[in-house]
């Protein structure tokens, strides 16, 4: 490989790690907060309220229904607006949080939905408010899955990246997609999946080790 | 039935003379309470007084959990009220039923320890929630943790604790914010019989020590026998017979009650009881059961000498409850001299005590 194949690969990776980072923290920050308004509002939730639910629900159903690569093109506008620009890897950050919002929102939906109910009641035999109960009782019993779910949609996002080579955000799909696949180098190739499967890799088994380390259960 | 037995469930049963609001912890008044169909509730009456330790039992499916719920709020009522220290507190919103809920400590059947905090961090929730500075919820925390014996795990998660200790967790963190009252859902049923036990003298230590008043619902007569002073036995939604636990036990009026007893109340021996037969024979087998006073006096040695002619004690016993004796004595009378019969009866009877004839062995035994 080349000086400058391989200056373009180092490249490609910081913008792979910046897009699923970036990208993450975002849905991460939206996209808890979103499972938990799903939990609370749904029947017998802390905060029952039905109409709320069926509106998240059906907002939320309807983004992950849109394939991704549709979404990169039809969020241009929006991207433009909140970034400036529609192209590179900064405007790629837009589509990718907002796929990746209500993914990890019905993620962390499912964990939260199995915390004993139990809980619940003695937090509010107690006296507990809502607050309370979301702050000592949901998230920490349900944090073991909430980290595992952020685990899978890291490696998600990862996956999602190499699409957004469609509007010039670079990263490693891209990279294979042009010198790998269109230029027939295949040392290119070889080091993109090799560099893939280290990230991946490396993410699962630090969110595996985070979650034994937080899970507290058995 | 017995003059007795029914004078004294009714001094000491509440809702039958006029209670004294300030010695009432919990007052109910026709609690009532719709799932669907089946009434959870239909039109319960209760009083809990300070210091006393209250147990509700029934069948599952008989209301008991729904009542408790209604005393903190966790259920609501569909008509009735419901006074905790004399405020009636069935129709308040949630937020002005957290402060009160503060007042009332709960135990759970599978504990519903926090299985991410710490022991010590579980117990001092409850002040947490009341906003206490963390210096003082730590001190609290080994307060009662010493109380329950748990000192040493203040440190450990509740996964590694056994059942009795989760338990004991449970108890600590009921106390933390010095509660007026203390409910227990059927805090021992997940629990073996010697852990139970522990279970329960905890409990009974508490009550004694702190004073502090206990409503528990179970479904087993042994934890009522254990500690409770007075019983309230509910079927269907209502509450079926009340009384202190030693005259509900010596003299239960419902069938429900009977058959909650079951296994408890002493039984005629099986052979003996396979043998019984309506027809006359050779003796006639009665149950005598007495309590209170009647089980204090020399009844047997009375009736030998009143009484003439023979009579055997087949089985039986005099057991304590509450510190009253509560016994049930099977007796043999020869079954051919059908006056003689009649008057151990008339006798027995004229000393408080209730006769039932069993039946009648062919052979003696």
């Amino acid at each position: 490989m080349s000086p400058i194949l391989f200056e373009l690969l180092l490249r490609s990776i910081w913008e792979t790690v910046l897009m699923t980072a970036a990208s993450g923290l975002i849905s991460l920050v939206f996209g808890l907060p979103l499972g938990l308004a799903l939990v609370a509002t749904d029947r017998g939730g802390i905060a029952e309220s039905l109409w709320v639910n069926r509106a998240l629900g059906a907002v939320i159903n309807g983004f992950r229904s849109v394939p991704f690569i549709i979404l990169l093109v039809a969020l241009i506008p929006v991207t433009r607006l909140i970034v400036g620009t529609s192209i590179g890897t900064w405007a790629a950050i837009v589509p990718l949080s907002i796929a990746a919002t209500p993914y990890y929102a019905r993620i962390a939906e499912v964990s939260l939905r199995e915390v004993d109910h139990g809980l619940i009641e003695a937090a509010r035999a107690m006296g507990g408010n809502r607050w309370t109960i979301i702050r000592e009782v949901l998230v920490p019993e349900a944090l073991p899955g909430i980290v595992a779910g952020f685990t899978v949609t890291l490696v998600t996002l990862i996956g999602a990246s190499a699409m957004a080579g469609a509007i010039g955000a670079g990263g490693l799909g891209d990279l294979a997609i042009r010198y790998g696949y269109q230029r027939f180098e295949t040392s290119v190739m070889i080091a993109v999946v090799i560099v893939l499967i280290i990230l991946v890799c490396g993410i699962q088994w630090a969110g595996d080790r985070l979650v034994a380390r937080l899970d507290r259960r058995a | 039935m017995n003059q007795h037995f029914t004078a004294s469930v009714d001094t000491t049963d509440p809702t039958h003379g006029r209670p004294d609001p300030s010695r009432d912890v919990v007052r109910l008044l026709e609690l009532k309470r719709r799932f669907g169909a089946t009434a959870a509730l239909d039109g319960v009456s209760l009083t809990v007084r300070k210091g006393e330790i209250l147990g509700i039992i029934g069948r599952s499916g008989a209301g008991k959990s729904t009542l408790i719920r209604c005393l903190n709020g966790l259920e609501r009522p569909d008509s009735g009220e419901v006074f905790i220290e004399g405020r009636e507190i069935s129709r308040l919103g949630e937020r002005d039923l957290q402060p009160l809920r503060r007042r009332i400590g709960m135990i759970f059947q599978h504990f519903n320890l926090l299985s991410a905090k710490t022991v010590e961090d579980n117990v001092a929730l409850p002040l947490k929630i009341e906003g206490r500075p963390k210096a003082e919820r730590l001190a609290r925390a080994a307060e009662l943790l010493d109380l329950v014996g748990l000192s040493e795990k203040a440190k450990a998660y509740p996964a590694s604790l056994s059942g009795g200790q989760k338990q004991r967790v449970g108890i600590a963190r009921a106390l933390a914010a010095r509660p007026a009252l203390l409910l227990s859902d059927e805090a021992t049923s997940a629990l073996d019989p010697e852990t139970t036990r522990s279970i329960l003298a905890l409990l009974k230590d508490i009550n004694r020590q702190l004073g502090l008043t206990i409503l528990l619902i179970t479904h087993e007569m042994e934890v009522i026998r254990s500690i409770a002073d007075r019983v309230a036995v509910i079927d269907a939604g209502r509450i079926v017979e009340e009384g202190p636990v030693w005259s509900v036990f010596a003299d239960p009026r419902s069938d429900i009650t009977r058959s909650l007893l079951g296994a408890i109340r002493p039984q005629l021996p099986a052979e003996l009881a396979a043998r019984l037969a309506p027809a006359a024979g050779a003796e006639t087998i009665l149950r005598v059961d007495v309590a209170g006073e009647a089980a204090r006096g020399p009844l047997l040695s009375d009736l030998a000498a009143i009484v003439p002619g023979p009579f055997r004690l087949v089985h039986g016993g005099i057991d304590h409850i509450q510190e009253q004796p509560v016994g049930t004595l099977f007796l043999s009378v020869p079954g051919s001299d059908a006056r003689h019969l009649a008057e151990v009866i008339t006798f027995l009877k004229s000393r408080q005590a209730r006769v039932e004839v069993l039946g009648h062995v062919a052979n003696p035994v």
